[in-house]
């Protein structure tokens, strides 16, 4: 694929974490100033409250779409710091190869958890 | 495609590549603050997996981790979140065109881009420190 659609895609992949992880910060570290306010549902990361998120089919879907754009962002702007200093060839495919595996294996996993704990997970 | 000129610094061009104004230190906090991001994120898919063996599984885990110092880590990836993508966000816009003014013809007293640019990455510095603070609260004073 063309550099320029893959940077494209690196920018897109930015603006949908904004949101998301934005989303996920303020849950899972602003939680005792939601309390504080009144909007909050107990402590972030209490197993229970963890558990029933789990079982909820909207942070299922979510996780899954921060889950891909996150690992893309990521591990495509970590290629763009390796790439700067100017690789031979056969460095810069060895590192495509790499990342595209460990980028897939990670997403699969990940996604595999998220669905599998919305199934299974009892509180 | 054009070939792309050799870097001759090698790593060193990460940091040393450059005129040193305010948006050079941002630049190189931006590169650190993701990196520190991928490496936490891909251990959290890992610690965040561990919801597979149920309640207990999970609950065992996350005790592994009370302890300050990972405390602390927690509030630096959160700090390097709200830097990284308030400044991302400046980033989003001056490289997609947008923030940066029309191009004009160099007439005294001269004006660049960074009379458009600078007083955004300004205001989206008080609001990352704003939220570092926030954090802050929520970590060390309300969490306790
Ligand atoms: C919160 C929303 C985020 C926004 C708005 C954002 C925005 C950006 C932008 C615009 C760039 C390009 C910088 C450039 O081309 O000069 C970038 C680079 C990068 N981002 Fe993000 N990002 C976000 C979250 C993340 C996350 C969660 C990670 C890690 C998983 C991450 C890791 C990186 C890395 C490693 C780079 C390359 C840095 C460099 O080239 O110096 N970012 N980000
Ligand atoms: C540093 C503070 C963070 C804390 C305390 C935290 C906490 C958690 C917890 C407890 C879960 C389990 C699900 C749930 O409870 O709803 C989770 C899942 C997740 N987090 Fe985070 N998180 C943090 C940072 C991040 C960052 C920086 C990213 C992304 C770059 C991220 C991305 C995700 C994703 C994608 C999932 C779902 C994983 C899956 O289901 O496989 N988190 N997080």
């Amino acid at each position: 694929m063309r550099e320029s659609t893959l940077w494209r895609w690196h920018m897109l992949a930015g603006a949908v974490v904004f949101f998301l992880l934005g989303l996920h910060m303020v849950i899972m570290h602003l939680d005792d100033i939601l309390l504080a306010i009144g909007a909050g549902h107990g402590k972030a990361i209490d197993t229970t409250v963890v558990f029933e998120r789990s079982k909820q089919a909207f942070f299922m879907v979510t996780y899954v779409i921060l889950l891909g754009a996150a690992l893309y962002h990521g591990l495509y702007g970590m290629r763009n710091i390796l790439f700067e200093l100017t690789l031979k060839k056969g460095w810069e495919t060895l590192i495509n190869r790499i990342f595209i595996v460990v980028g897939l294996g990670l997403f699969i996993y990940g996604t595999y958890v998220a669905v599998f704990v919305f199934l299974n997970g009892e509180v | 495609m054009a070939s792309t000129p050799k870097n001759k610094l090698g790593i060193r061009g990460w940091v040393c590549g450059g005129r040193y104004v305010v948006e050079r230190y941002a630049y190189i906090i931006h590169r650190i603050s993701g990196i520190g991001i991928l490496v936490y994120f891909i251990l959290h898919i890992f610690v965040t997996g561990s919801r597979l063996g149920g309640p207990e599984k999970w609950h065992s885990t996350m005790s592994f981790f009370e302890t300050p110092l990972f405390k602390f880590g927690e509030y630096l990836v959160f700090a390097a979140f709200a830097f990284h993508a308030l400044n991302g966000l400046r980033l989003f816009f001056n490289e997609l065109g947008f923030l940066i003014g029309k191009p004009a013809r160099p007439v005294f007293p001269y004006k660049t881009s960074i009379h458009h640019q600078r007083p955004w990455l300004i205001v989206l510095m008080i609001l990352a420190a704003l939220f570092i603070v926030v954090g802050g609260l929520d970590f060390y004073i309300l969490g306790e």
